[in-house]
């Protein structure tokens, strides 16, 4: 749908889904960002997941961006998943110190888009 | 302390690798990554050591205006290490003490860099005074 650097931006059952699968230097990570909340304007989803399976490093930059662009798309009435955190990457974030409280986070990518598609049915009904 | 701990760490190879650019940032931090999977580190630690580079690292391009980043593959004792030492001739770490308790940051930024790094390596050190530049030394041993 969407190509920022190598990062594609694609739409899956009304829901858009971010694969990162290369590391990510500083002004990809944040191009990325603006990507991503256009195409939400774009295409008006409720859902973001995130698919971070590739990321075989997350330092306190693109913890950053990461968390910002769940706020940011919570601004935008959208609803954001991160999927697939390798246990060693969420080891190391939580022993940075990291406050992860706000993020939502699931095992994979079907369990992301069944937690996101039960919001936007309800959405949808009301 | 343990006779293998009093062992004197080996040398085994050593790099030097600018830090001019966010790439090299990348290159540094990835490079980190390969030596500990040649030592043979486990994901966490890989993680540890790579996340940490990654931050003494940047912080020397953002906040040292650049520098140089040196790695190491270390054995002491039998036991496998990585070592980072990054240098800039930046304005120094204005209130380390502050800085190292994290929470503290002059861009505005999560202020976590400094203070999440230390806690992820095994051995850590900064030096840095008022205009004589900032070197940071961080060493990762392999988990026995
Ligand atoms: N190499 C450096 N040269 C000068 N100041 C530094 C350096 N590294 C860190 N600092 C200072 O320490 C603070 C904390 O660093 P860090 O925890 O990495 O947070 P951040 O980089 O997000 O500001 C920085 O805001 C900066 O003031
Ligand atoms: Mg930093």
């Amino acid at each position: 749908m969407r190509q920022t650097g190598q990062v594609p931006i694609l739409r899956v059952a009304g829901v858009l889904l971010v694969a990162i699968q290369v590391d990510l230097g500083d002004t990809v990570a944040t191009a990325l960002q603006e990507d991503v909340l256009e195409a939400i304007a774009r295409t008006g989803s409720t859902g973001l997941l995130i698919d971070v399976t590739g990321l075989e490093m997350v330092d306190s930059f693109v913890a950053r961006v990461l968390v910002d662009t769940g706020r940011m798309a919570r601004l935008m009435g959208t609803e954001t998943v991160i999927v697939g955190l390798r246990p060693e990457v969420a080891g190391t974030l939580v022993r940075m110190g990291f406050d992860v409280s706000e993020v939502q986070a699931a095992l994979d990518i079907d369990e992301g888009l069944e937690r996101l598609g039960c919001k936007v049915v309800r959405r949808g009904a009301d | 302390m343990a006779p293998t701990e009093a062992a004197e760490a080996k040398v085994l190879t050593r790099e030097a690798l600018p830090v001019r650019s966010e790439d090299d940032v990348v290159l540094v931090r990835r490079r980190a990554r390969e030596l500990a999977q040649r030592r043979g580190f486990d994901g966490f630690a890989q993680a540890a050591i790579t996340t940490a580079t990654s931050e003494i690292v940047r912080n020397a391009l953002v906040h040292g205006g650049g520098g140089e980043a040196t790695l190491e593959e270390l054995d002491r004792g039998g036991r496998a290490g990585v070592r980072l030492t990054c240098r800039d001739e930046g304005p120094g770490v204005l209130d380390l003490e502050r800085a190292l308790r994290g929470g503290f940051s002059v861009t505005g930024t999560l202020g976590l860099g400094l203070s999440g790094a230390r806690r992820l390596v095994d051995e850590f050190e900064v030096r840095s005074a008022p205009g004589a530049g900032t070197t940071v030394v961080l060493t990762k041993w392999a988990r026995r």
